[in-house]
This record gives structure tokens, C-alpha cells and sequence, in this order.
């Protein structure tokens, strides 16, 4: 299976990834290569089975819907970039 | 004095023939001077270990102390400790300070456990070899030039060295029990759900799983004692009671019906480990234990579904690093797209980048249901292979890794070999099931390790066998030359 460079570019914009130019080669190579591996997924017939996504086909549990966390904002912010009055910065998306 | 078990220092403190300020001090000194050697450590933590040694001294004097109280431990730098560092191998979190406590360092800490520090990793855990480490590989202490396996390396390499009694690791396709082959150590995977994931840095949530590195088994059974249990804070915690693990090490294997799958024992193994492993299976026969063939038929699409679950859930959970709220953040962002792209770009590194790109790929709109939904049918089919099995048979044993540790480089070229590595090791994660890897000899000099999987919940009879044959045999007691104390 191999990927062709603007697919390299579209899934690395879907996923923000910045890409340097030069890095598409290697990283076609790459993707190509573990698709293959994975496309073994496809020597067997899987009709009739149902998907597995918790291995003991158990569901998420849900808590009560009530508040549990104090505030820590400012304990939490410690470790941001950049804020302003308990706001977190970033560049301006309105004109 | 570093060659002591968990089990021994445990004695040493209770009986106060040592204090635990004195042993935490002595193997701070050690890790200092040595982990130059090894890289094992991201981060010392010694005013944080002097503080807990001493009020582990307390308990003790007051007689309030527990069997792990004042013990020194380190944990892999996934696990969140507040106030500290907590970098997950990689730039992007290069700066975080966790501003809370894993459930797993909680309870360790609760018990009087003594944090010595954060180990080395591969970036966000995705690596074999911990060579994707943002802080450089640690290295294999039986022998510098190799990797120590990963993505727990540091903790194996750690403990393997004696530079700490045990540490913490997490398994999402073998990065507890592959490393722990590598460096002739104990590893355990437990159940998924049995350990606690909150505070623990996602990685491929429906996989990983926490767990101890240890010189023993009777040593993994006291911390998994403590480490395991429910908790509300993680949604797929299960709510049942904990084992008491070191009650039943002491059991006799008469009659216990151990399964050798055919399909890890081919040509993909090399031939010494097979040799290494057959006489590790002629020890458990002179205990009672008896052996079957068994069948894993769809193993071989063990790893090809792991590349597909694991990168899917990767690329999701690696969604929150976007600059903003904590983490690296670019220089001088144009606009917003900018300051995404860039602050991600620049500070992951390729192994991650990599299967961030495999699982938005297979995620994507047209592709979901011939990737992640066929890895989920394949997964359910593994799944149903281990209880077929199980049916026949109380344990499975086999290889933990086709070869011993690698060079360093070796297999930094191709992805796909690197995969490869967990071969033995991926299925349990898939099908959620726990496994044990223990040293069972060596091939070059360098250390094999033997694993053991069980049904779920069955954490317990793998740490008995394990222990059992423990008792028979010395190879968990080697210390790589260069750190024997002389």
C-alpha cells in the first residue's frame, strides 16, 4: 500500500503536525510500510464478529452528576505558556 | 547492601537493623554516582526521598508502619507526581510540573514508599528500545552498547543495576515484560482494570496498564498489593476485591496444567531462547507442573492489529498537547493553526509523530471501518483464542521477546522491525489478560526472560509459579559485573 506526498500533507494537517519538506519522503516510506504490516489484518474473513473495545466487554461507568472538583485554576496554570487574568493566551482568532 | 529484595529491606526496617533515612541516603549516593553510566533517570528526587524516609522512620518507630513503609522506589516519568516534573520522555512536557498525584504513586506514597525518582522512557511510551527518549536512551547494564528494552527501560535498566529494589512501568504491547526480559528482571502486566490508569499519561487508553519491575516475584506481589484496587477517578477501574498475592506464592504446582502455544515456538524465535526456555519448562515439570500444547490461531495478526488500535487511541489522546494549556509551545505563533502545528511539530518527536499519522490515517473519514473496525473484530477473535484456551489449561508460557537486547541503532531504521520485538507480547494487551516476565538464564551473556499469562484476575497464580520457580532457580539473583558491589 503506498501513500502518495499530498496524503502525507492531509493527514498531518488533520492531526496539526507541522511537516518539514524534506521529511515526506521518509515519512511516505514509513506509512507505506506499517500499512502493509497492518493490511495483513485483511487475510481473514471477520463477518459476524462483533468489534471488541473493552477486552471484558465492559462499559464506562458514569458518576453522579454532581460537582467533585474544587477550583485549582490557578495551581493548574502554573504549567501554561502563557494567561492573563486566569485566561489562557493565544494569538488573536478574530479580526 | 544493594542486592537486597524489597522482601529483605522490608525485614531490615521492621526489625531496625537499618533506618530508612540511612537506606534512602545510601542508594541516592548510588543512584548519583552511577546513573551517569546508565541514564535511567530523568529526575532525581532526593530532598522529596529524605522528607518521606524520615517520616517513614516515624511510622516505624510508632509502630504504625506498613511492609513497604520506608522502602525506596522510582517511578516510570508516565505517572504524575505532583509538584514534580513529570516529563513522559518527551520535549513536550519537558517543562510540566504534574500538579497531582497518579492513584499509583498515591498509594505507593501512602504506604511509606520513598519516591528516588522519574525513570527514563520512550517518548510517550511508544518505542521498544527506549531510544525515543527526548533525554537519550538509558542503557542495558549487562552490556552498555544494547538497549534496555522499552519503553520501561529505565525502570528495567534501574532495577536491573540495583540502583533501586523497584520501580513502577506501564505495559500497553510489552513495554513492562519486554524490558524486564532484557535486563534479567521480574515485570508484571496485570489485568487490565486492576491497576489504576488516573494520573498515568494516556497513551492507548483501552491498553495500557501499570504495573512493578522488580528483582522478584515475591517482591511484585507486595507492591501489586498495594498498587492494585479499584478507583472511582479511572472509568475502566474494575470494582473487585484485591488478592492477597503473597499468601498463595508459597502454593505447590502439583497438577497445574500449563499451555505452550505452538505458534511461539516457529522460526521467528531464536534458537537459544527456545533452548533457555525448554529447560526453564523441564525445572516446572520437577514441580508438579504439567504440560500441554495449545493453539493461538490468530496470534500472527497479534501485532498487525495492535499498529492499528494502538496508534488510533494515540492519536486521540495526543490530541489535549496543543500548546496552549501546558506543555512546549512554540516560538512567535502567526496565528492559531500556527501555534497547533508548530508547538506539536517541534516538540515530538518521530516515533510519535509517526503513529499520531498511522492513527489519524486509519481514523479518517473512509478508512475507519477497514482498519479500526477490523482491528476490533481481530481483537475479539484473539480474545476468544486465550479463552478457548483457557479452557484446557491454568497458565500460558512462553518466550517474553524472539531475541535478547538488541545494539542500540540496530533497529532504529525500520519501524517495522522495532514492532516486531513484541511479538510475544501484544496479545495479552489486546485481550486484556495479565502476564509475567521472569528471568529464566542467559544467551551471550546477556539476560532471557521466560513469560507467563493467565486468565483475568489470575494475577495471583502467575506470581505462585513465578515464585515457585524463583525457588529453584538463581538467574533473578544475577547482578550485571560492573554494578557488584565490590
Amino acid at each position: 500500500m503506498s501513500i502518495d506526498s499530498s496524503e502525507i500533507e492531509k493527514i498531518a494537517w488533520l492531526a496539526r503536525l507541522s511537516l518539514n519538506e524534506d521529511d515526506i519522503p521518509a515519512s511516505k516510506a514509513d506509512m507505506s510500510k506499517i500499512l502493509d504490516l497492518v493490511e495483513q489484518m485483511n487475510t481473514i474473513d471477520t463477518g459476524g464478529i462483533e468489534p471488541l473495545a473493552h477486552p471484558m466487554d465492559i462499559r464506562a461507568r458514569l458518576r453522579a452528576d454532581e460537582v467533585t472538583e474544587t477550583d485549582q485554576r490557578a495551581h493548574f496554570q502554573k504549567n501554561a505558556p502563557a494567561t492573563e487574568d486566569g485566561h489562557y493566551l493565544v494569538p488573536k482568532v478574530i479580526e | 547492601m544493594f542486592q537486597h529484595t524489597i522482601a529483605e529491606l522490608s525485614q531490615l526496617l521492621q526489625s531496625k537493623s537499618i533506618s530508612s533515612v540511612a537506606l534512602t541516603r545510601a542508594y541516592i549516593e548510588r543512584c548519583e554516582s552511577l546513573d551517569t553510566e546508565l541514564n535511567c533517570f530523568i529526575t532525581l528526587t532526593p530532598e522529596l526521598a529524605l522528607q518521606q524516609a524520615k517520616a517513614a522512620d516515624d511510622r516505624i518507630q510508632s509502630g504504625t508502619s506498613e511492609a513497604l513503609t520506608g522502602i525506596p522506589i522510582a517511578h516510570k516519568d508516565i505517572f504524575c507526581s505532583k509538584n514534580i516534573k513529570t516529563s513522559c520522555g518527551s520535549k513536550m512536557l519537558d517543562n510540566f510540573v504534574a500538579p497531582y498525584d497518579a492513584t499509583v504513586v498515591e498509594r505507593l506514597a501512602n504506604a511509606g514508599m520513598v519516591t528516588l525518582g522519574k525513570t527514563n522512557m520512550d517518548e510517550f511510551a511508544m518505542g521498544s528500545s527506549n531510544e525515543t527518549s527526548f533525554y537519550g536512551p538509558a542503557l542495558n547494564p549487562w552490556d552498555k552498547q544494547r538497549v534496555p528494552g522499552g519503553s520501561s527501560g529505565g525502570s528495567a535498566s534501574a532495577v536491573a543495576a540495583r540502583l533501586v529494589a523497584g520501580a513502577t512501568g506501564t505495559d500497553t504491547g510489552g513495554s513492562i515484560r519486554q524490558p524486564a526480559a532484557m535486563c534479567g528482571i521480574t515485570g508484571l502486566k496485570p489485568t487490565y482494570g486492576r491497576v489504576s490508569r488516573y494520573g498515568m499519561i494516556a497513551y492507548a487508553s483501552s491498553l495500557d496498564q501499570g504495573g512493578p519491575l522488580t528483582q522478584t516475584a515475591e517482591d511484585a506481589a507486595m507492591l501489586l498489593s498495594t498498587m492494585a484496587g479499584f478507583d472511582e477517578r479511572d472509568s475502566t477501574s474494575v470494582d473487585r476485591p484485591v488478592d492477597n498475592y503473597n499468601s498463595e506464592l508459597t502454593n505447590k504446582l502439583d497438577g497445574i496444567k500449563i499451555g505452550l502455544p505452538k505458534e511461539f515456538f516457529n522460526q521467528n524465535l531464536d534458537s537459544d531462547i527456545g533452548d533457555n526456555i525448554n529447560s526453564a519448562i523441564k525445572i516446572l515439570k520437577e514441580c508438579g507442573a504439567v504440560f500441554k500444547e495449545i493453539e493461538l490461531p490468530n496470534s500472527h495478526l497479534s501485532i498487525p492489529a495492535y499498529y492499528v488500535v494502538a496508534p488510533a487511541e494515540c492519536s486521540s489522546n495526543l490530541e489535549r498537547y496543543d500548546g496552549v494549556r501546558y506543555g512546549y509551545r512554540c516560538e512567535d505563533p502567526k496565528d492559531l493553526a500556527d501555534l497547533y502545528c508548530r508547538s506539536r511539530g517541534e516538540s515530538f518527536g518521530e516515533e510519535v509523530k509517526r503513529r499520531i499519522m498511522i492513527g489519524t490515517y486509519v481514523l479518517s473519514s473512509g478508512y475507519y471501518d477497514a482498519y479500526y473496525l477490523q482491528a476490533q473484530k481481530i481483537r475479539r477473535l484473539i480474545r476468544d483464542d486465550f479463552q478457548q484456551a483457557f479452557n484446557d489449561v491454568d497458565i500460558i508460557l512462553g518466550p517474553t521477546t524472539p531475541t535478547t537486547a538488541f545494539k542500540l541503532n540496530e533497529n532504529m531504521d525500520d519501524p517495522v522491525s522495532m514492532y516486531l520485538s513484541d511479538i510475544y507480547t501484544v496479545s495479552a494487551n489486546l485481550a486484556g489478560l495479565p502476564g509475567i516476565s521472569i528471568p529464566s538464564g542467559f544467551s551471550n551473556g546477556l539476560p532471557v526472560g521466560m513469560q507467563l499469562m493467565g486468565n483475568y484476575f489470575q494475577e495471583s497464580k502467575l506470581l505462585n509459579i513465578a515464585h515457585q520457580y524463583q525457588l529453584q532457580t538463581d538467574w533473578h539473583k544475577q547482578i550485571p559485573g560492573e554494578f557488584k558491589e565490590s
